[in-house]
């Protein structure tokens, strides 16, 4: 039980800081600073040059080392000490709300970049937290229309039988033949180019969603299928029950555990989905960050070997994918032993 | 199970022993050309990595890179262009004679050389070489070069050793044109040219025997899928100063990898041993990788080729894009294209894209061509304000969002299309992305497959703005007329005219056509520099960024003098040698 409250408030806090990110990140996730690119983490000191202890963590401004193209050394003439709660750039919190309070920042010319920045010298923290919101926010818009239309249809079918079923089923066969990728291709080709890229994305997304109503459908009607056989079903149609009541009050709430578990399984996979889009070039599109889009850059061999920092999405999408991998199975778990 | 395959391959590669025919005795009336301050080691075997599998070895199909990468060291051509001085220098034809009116070529040949099947070279077969490029049922790529003032240029024999060029008006730099065009076999191929068989002739699984030229090198073996293997033509007709026939290696090896990231991993393992244009992100993986020393890297400076951000100005009348069409109010707008101009960071471009290797470019000449660059043009600097300035006295004006709104106070948007293979280009358009959101303009980057972006750019028209690159060929302004001239097939920013759409374009092919007709060196120039100031004042082109041309190879090969004209590292293989001295590294 402890385990399960633990998860779930990792995953609880992932999606809080992602949601968080225009406050949690330090800068502007498109915001160039182009005497900075592939610039290594940011080292937080506390002794200075001179051997002396500061409480405030502190950086020291990075400068391009004038012999060596794309490293750097840090000027420590003057320290930047880190400061909390800043005045920096502005975000939306929420659609038209606009702040330009920052969790934490250093002042100008310092820039405090704790995972480093990318080769437009873009700041890798910033681009990760917002990047997530598309990731994840794709992840979980995409499993929504699955669940969606794989509930109604599941239902459905499970629920009237017959002719109802066998077409449902057989159309679930179908879909789960497409080859979804190539269906995006041609979806994407088939779109204008002067479509806002970001409208472009999402459509791309619910797209994949919908494609993906088969599985979850199949289960379903499983569930259904049995569940009408229950011999309280029975029961309550003997007393005149109707089909919208039955579903409501008897059915549909036999399912949700199946459409817990799908849903914990569904999200990491669609998130998955978006890195493919992205790394594929189907992605959000530049200057928009997202974890794909960002793994986009280690194609090149340069980028690949030569900074470790670009590796963080990956890092953070085995993060959120292990989390809900796990509190599916407890859930699955804990729903099994309630039932017994 | 990778690594041994590649351990294998090395095993392989670097055998003990290669069995090279020997060079053969020159004989008495060989007229050899002496490369005079030339000395080296011979043996050994050179291994390069192509991007691709070369296509075909047939010089009058070769279209793509890697078969002409091939077919290059494979031929000899009449008058060369040396890629160290790009200046022209003897090669088949040992002298040449114009004629007063620049209308006539006489070109003597060398006697007595032999191409690498042992047979005879002598006039006839110049003439055949021509008669089978000319003739349009072979579809040869260089029949276009071969075409002056609208006629084919006519090739005569004189005699056994002497052939008369003449062209239907006077051509500046015509001996230029006889560069790498490959001298064919006429015993070899009459057969198939007079069945009007050429197109199908020679393809990489021919039998070596039945293949053969005037180059250094001549086929060995072909494994499909893996290599190409070429060994030293012994009759080849260039000697050094110590009376040895060239090339000093015995064998030419190519590999054929997948794409550049493969060639680079291939040559920083040590299976190849020269790489020939890296990008600049590759090239800083191998400098700082370069500790051991096993090669050595060579910035050359900046390639002739330029990369350039245009606007769609077709004529759509014909097709329905009403998008597009209503953009064009911009695009055709110089006052934009100034603006545009002025606020793109190019140093910015130079510096994060290619990581400080290139130039940034304010005209279609690169600084690489010392002998055409207009030095004159100005080199204005971004400012975000000006460009502001001149987009109000064109009519434009900003919401209070800072969205920029043109006359009829529409928004300002549209989309750059790249290529989704060049990595390179795509991070120029989202830098010009942040550069032109500082002008309110609302600019989307889409990175398309290469095969969909040329077929938007040249036949559908439909898109707003591209980047691209061009250049890369011969230093010469005769090589930039397709795309100058306002029916040129490059001429990409309005395709397919009739007559020139605006005075500046009629001025510009009349300088054009000009200075192909113009003999005198200084006098074109003269006419080319005002190309290059009417194209920098119009700005069909918004002109980014000229690359370094970046090339390594492996620390013992002698006589590397790599060159910004293509091919920038083989162009001088039969000189290239390795010294014993370093040899034990390996």
């Amino acid at each position: 039980m402890k385990r399960l409250g633990l998860i779930a408030s990792v995953l609880a806090s992932l999606h809080l800081l992602v949601l968080l990110a225009g406050f949690v990140a330090p800068y502007d996730p498109v915001e160039q600073t182009r005497t900075l690119p592939f610039a290594p983490p940011a080292h937080l000191h506390f002794v200075d040059s001179r051997g002396q202890f500061h409480l405030r963590p502190f950086v020291y401004a990075l400068v391009p080392d004038s012999e060596n193209f794309e490293s750097y050394v840090e000027d420590t003439t003057q320290r930047f000490p880190v400061q909390f709660m800043v005045s920096g750039s502005a975000y939306n919190v929420l659609p038209g709300l606009e702040s330009r309070l920052h969790l934490f920042g250093v002042h100008a010319p310092a820039r405090v970049s704790l995972l480093g920045t990318d080769g437009l010298g873009r700041d890798v923290l910033s681009r990760l937290l917002h990047g997530g919101r598309m990731s994840i926010g794709a992840g979980l818009i995409a499993t929504l229309c699955a669940l969606l239309v794989g509930m109604g249809l599941g239902t459905l079918a499970g629920f009237f039988g017959g002719r109802v079923d066998a077409a449902v089923m057989r159309l679930a066969d179908l879909f789960m033949a497409v080859p979804w990728l190539y269906l995006l291709f041609a979806v994407r080709a088939a779109l204008p180019l002067h479509l806002d890229t970001r409208a472009t994305f999402l459509l791309l997304v619910a797209v994949l969603g919908i494609v993906g109503w088969a599985r979850p459908a199949r289960m379903i009607r499983g569930i259904v299928l049995s569940a009408r056989e229950r011999t309280f079903v029975t029961a309550a149609r003997g007393f005149g029950a109707r089909a919208p009541y039955l579903l409501k009050r008897h059915i549909v709430p036999q399912t949700l555990g199946v459409v817990l578990t799908q849903a914990g399984l569904l999200v990491p996979q669609y998130i998955l989905a978006e890195v493919t889009l992205s790394f594929l070039g189907l992605g959000v599109g530049e200057p928009t960050p997202s974890w794909g889009a960002m793994l986009g850059s280690l194609q090149q061999y340069s980028v690949l070997t030569s900074y470790w920092w670009m590796f963080t999405p990956a890092i953070a999408l085995v993060a959120v994918a292990i989390s809900y991998y796990a509190l599916t199975s407890m859930v699955h778990e804990r729903m099994r032993l309630a039932a017994s | 199970m990778r690594l041994i395959g590649s351990a294998l391959l090395v095993a392989l590669l670097s055998g003990l022993s290669v069995n090279a025919a020997a060079p053969s005795a020159i004989a008495a009336g060989e007229e050899v050309l002496v490369e005079r301050a030339t000395s080296g080691t011979p043996g050994g075997r050179l291994v390069v990595a192509l991007r691709a599998e070369p296509r075909t070895l047939n010089p009058a199909a070769a279209a793509d890179a890697p078969s002409r990468e091939v077919i290059g060291r494979m031929s000899g051509d009449l008058i060369h262009i040396d890629r160290a001085t790009q200046s022209t220098e003897s090669a088949l034809a040992s002298q040449w004679k114009r004629s007063t009116d620049g209308r006539e070529y006489t070109l003597s040949l060398r006697k007595g050389i032999r191409f690498s099947d042992g047979h005879a070279f002598d006039a006839d077969d110049v003439v055949f070489t021509f008669r089978v490029l000319l003739d349009e049922r072979t579809g040869a790529p260089q029949r276009d070069l071969l075409i002056v003032g609208g006629q084919p240029i006519r090739v005569t024999k004189i005699d056994e050793y002497t052939v008369k060029v003449a062209l239907s008006q006077p051509y500046a730099a015509a001996e230029r044109l006889f560069d790498s065009i490959a001298i064919l076999p006429q015993h070899l191929l009459n057969d198939a040219y007079e069945k009007g068989a050429m197109g199908q002739i020679w393809s990489v699984a021919t039998p070596a025997t039945s293949i053969a030229g005037l180059g250094p090198y001549r086929l060995k073996e072909y494994v499909a899928g893996q290599r190409l293997v070429l060994e030293r033509n012994p009759y080849y007709w260039k000697i050094d100063s110590t009376k040895r026939r060239l090339p000093y290696i015995d064998e030419l090896v190519f590999l054929f990898t997948g794409n550049e990231d493969a060639q680079v991993i291939r040559f920083q393992s040590g299976d190849s041993d020269v790489l020939s244009r890296a990008s600049a992100d590759n090239f800083a993986v191998l400098a700082r990788d370069q500790a051991a020393q096993r090669y050595q890297l060579k910035d050359l400076g900046p390639s002739l080729e330029y990369n350039f951000l245009f606007f769609n100005q077709n004529d759509l009348s014909g097709k329905t894009l009403p998008q597009v069409a209503m953009k064009q109010q911009w695009f055709g707008d110089l006052g934009f294209r100034r603006a545009v101009s002025r606020a793109i960071d190019r140093e910015g471009i130079a510096r994060l894209v290619y990581r400080g290797r290139a130039v940034p470019l304010w005209g279609n000449v690169s600084p690489g061509n010392r002998l055409w660059i207009n030095t004159a043009l100005p080199r204005l600097p971004r400012s975000v304000s000006e460009a502001r300035a001149i987009l109000t006295s064109s009519g434009f004006s900003w919401r209070p969002d800072g969205q920029l709104l043109d006359r009829q106070g529409r928004p300002v948007s549209f989309t750059i299309v790249t290529s989704s293979t060049s990595a390179q280009r795509t991070e120029m358009a989202t830098l010009i992305q942040a550069d032109l959101k500082e002008l309110g303009m609302d600019v989307q980057v889409v990175p398309l497959e290469f095969r969909a972006l040329v077929d938007r750019v040249f036949q559908s028209f439909d898109y707003d703005a591209s980047i691209l690159g061009l250049g890369g060929g011969d230093a010469d302004p005769n090589g930039e007329m397709n795309v100058w001239l306002s029916t040129g097939s490059n001429h990409l920013w309005r395709l397919g005219q009739q007559k020139p759409a605006t005075p500046w374009e009629a001025e510009v092919d009349r300088l054009m056509q000009k200075q192909l007709v113009t003999l005198d060196y200084r006098e074109r120039k003269q006419l080319f520099d005002r190309v290059q100031t009417i194209v920098a004042e119009q700005l069909p082109f918004i002109f980014l960024a000229a690359p370094h041309i970046l090339v390594g190879a492996r620390a013992d090969i002698g006589n590397f003098q790599p060159s910004v004209l293509d091919h920038y590292t083989l162009w001088n293989v039969e000189r290239m040698f390795f010294r014993p001295e370093l040899r034990t590294r390996r």
